[in-house]
């Protein structure tokens, strides 16, 4: 056998990629094809038929626009709430946490540790009617007329801002943890004020981990449904509570398949868009 | 990973004491931050830790009555919980297995070897993790149902080394991009074969790496709810009874099986900081 593979070295590289492939191509490439063909057939369950059934995909900016616009929106606004968040706490991390640096990232990652499901149900204890929160801020006059934290946009967007911390702040404490520190002491040295030398050194540098958080962040939250289900209503609901419906309770699975293709193309375009948006910055900064 | 701060001594008489104090609460303003955000981060762990002592009244377990170590004592207390724990640990179990093989020699293979359609492996491999949990669970159904095979333990398992392939492959791969090869080739110019150096040489070298893209891939099996939720049949993990505990009422046994999976990862992860931690130390009390 080792007599083999040193006379065919050309062909090691694919025999060790053979069993991975075989199985992302059967159980990842195979079954998004099953759905493609299931998106476009028409009918009613057991029966449906392949029709080129075009009209499946256009139900989701007429019969489900809202639950479309609700997934961006509430998927891009828990990026940013991460974003604004997680960055000072882990610049602390990189630049003032000296030898605990670990110890605190794994505080970062310690929701994890907690299953999912959980932690947002935890959420519902906290934002609950009786809880100190809404107690709180219905002191305060913060909150709406029927004075709930529960079943409105904020604890849905709150909920996914909280499920997907890490996501974003593990990347940028990556990148920030790479910075030289010679660099901003060489700043420093050529006259830059904290505030210059954050803006013009820091920040540029970090650029690729807030990207990488950026990504990592909203794909599973625009995609997301337990959140909506569980801290909102069906006035909260997103794309995921549809597809999920509609596959698993409706038994509607043209619908449903062809409302996954329209989730995927949505995060696809919201993320070229993304990558536009910080390419024209670096080009005219 | 010294701990130098990046701000270089500057004599203190050269400095206003304007802009001293403002560098004292600006130093100190963000550290109040970290301490808040920390706290919003652990608020929820807190309150799951908490419940699982809570000795509700009725079915709800949402207002702190009075405590009890009753659940802790009596975990299994609820229909099907052990049950469902028991599967989440096998699948988990076994996929990680199979993924840590299947994605190790993958990442050998997409590092060191320079071959036709290694660009397109990359994409692959990367594309399940760009994918919606949401669509992966979906698109297998949908093939499960066409195929007409039944779902259930088996096809968890299928769906859970698919997804923690991905996982698996970038975290050897980070190690391997480092990786010196003069000591495989050491091996081999001392007669060693393909397979013996791979044994004897690469295999020790790679062992961290490797565990810790196991850890997570049993990390991410355990807690993955979304895919499982399709592809599960009536097939219960710990995460898919939640979901239907949830629907009614959550039991505080399951706060109590949330904090006992919370505890072991928490002292699994201090242990490891404090052994890297030391030997970081070591090593640079010794350069």
């Amino acid at each position: 056998m080792g007599a083999f593979l040193h006379r065919h070295r050309g062909i090691t590289p694919y025999l060790l990629l053979a069993p991975g492939l075989l199985w992302l191509g059967l159980f990842f490439l195979l079954p998004l094809a099953f759905l493609g063909y299931q998106s476009l057939q028409s009918g009613s369950f057991p029966n449906y038929s392949f029709t080129w059934e075009v009209g499946n995909f256009a139900k989701a900016f007429t019969d489900f626009r809202p639950q479309l616009l609700r997934s961006l929106a509430y998927a891009g606004l828990a990026t940013v709430l991460a974003l604004l968040l997680a960055y000072p706490l882990v610049y602390w991390i990189a630049f003032r946490a000296g030898r605990w640096k670990n110890l605190f990232l794994l505080f970062i990652v310690a929701p994890f540790f907690v299953t999912y499901l959980i932690r947002t149900l935890a959420w519902l204890n906290i934002l609950a009617d009786e809880g100190p929160v809404v107690g709180v801020l219905r002191d305060l006059g913060l909150l709406g007329a029927d004075g709930r934290l529960l079943a409105t946009s904020v604890a849905v967007v709150a909920g996914i801002t909280y499920n997907f911390f890490a996501l974003m702040a593990l990347p940028i404490y990556v990148s920030l943890e790479q910075i030289d520190h010679r660099l901003l002491e060489a700043a420093k040295d050529l006259y830059a004020s904290p505030t210059q030398a954050f803006l013009r050194v820091t920040l540029p540098l970090s650029a690729p981990g807030i990207v990488a958080g950026t990504l990592l962040t909203f794909i599973p939250a625009a995609g997301d449904f337990i959140n909506a289900q569980l801290l909102g209503t069906p006035n909260q609901y997103m794309l995921g509570n549809v597809i999920q419906s509609r596959f698993l309770e409706l038994i509607d699975y043209p619908t449903a398949a062809a409302l996954s293709f329209v989730l995927m193309a949505t995060i696809l375009t919201a993320l070229l868009a993304y990558a536009r948006l910080i390419g024209t910055e670096k080009l005219t900064g | 990973m010294t701990a130098t701060t990046y701000e270089p001594p500057v004599a203190a008489s050269r400095l206003g004491a304007g802009v001293r104090a403002w560098r004292f609460v600006k130093r100190h303003l963000l550290t109040v931050y970290a301490v808040l955000v920390f706290g919003y981060l652990m608020l929820p762990i807190a309150v799951v830790i908490l419940f699982s002592f809570n000795d509700p009244i009725g079915r709800f377990n949402y207002v702190w009555q009075g405590f009890t170590l009753e659940h802790w004592r009596n975990w299994d207390g609820v229909l099907g919980l052990r049950e469902a724990v028991t599967t989440s640990l096998q699948i988990a179990a076994l996929s990680t297995l199979v993924a840590t093989a299947l994605g190790t020699l993958m990442a050998m293979a997409i590092v060191r070897h320079h071959f036709r359609g290694r660009g397109t492996a990359n994409i692959l491999v990367f594309l399940p993790l760009a994918t919606p949990e949401i669509v992966l669970g979906a698109s297998l159904l949908s093939l499960f149902i066409t195929a007409r095979v039944a779902t259930g333990f088996w096809t968890i398992f299928v769906a859970h080394v698919m997804f923690i392939v991905s996982f698996v492959v970038v975290t050897v791969k980070a190690r391997l991009v480092g990786f010196d090869r003069h000591l495989e080739e050491a091996a081999m110019d001392l007669g060693a074969d393909e397979l013996t150096t791979f044994r004897k040489v690469t295999l020790p070298l790679l062992a961290p790496a490797i565990l810790a893209g196991a850890l997570l891939g049993f990390a991410i099996s355990i807690d993955d709810f979304i895919i499982t939720y399709f592809v599960a049949g009536p097939t219960q993990t710990f995460p898919i009874f939640v979901w239907g505990a949830a629907r009614v009422a959550v039991p505080p046994q399951v706060n109590v099986i949330a904090s006992a999976i919370f505890l072991v990862a928490v002292t699994l992860a201090v242990v490891n900081v404090i052994i890297s931690s030391l030997r970081a130390g070591r090593r640079t009390q010794g350069a």
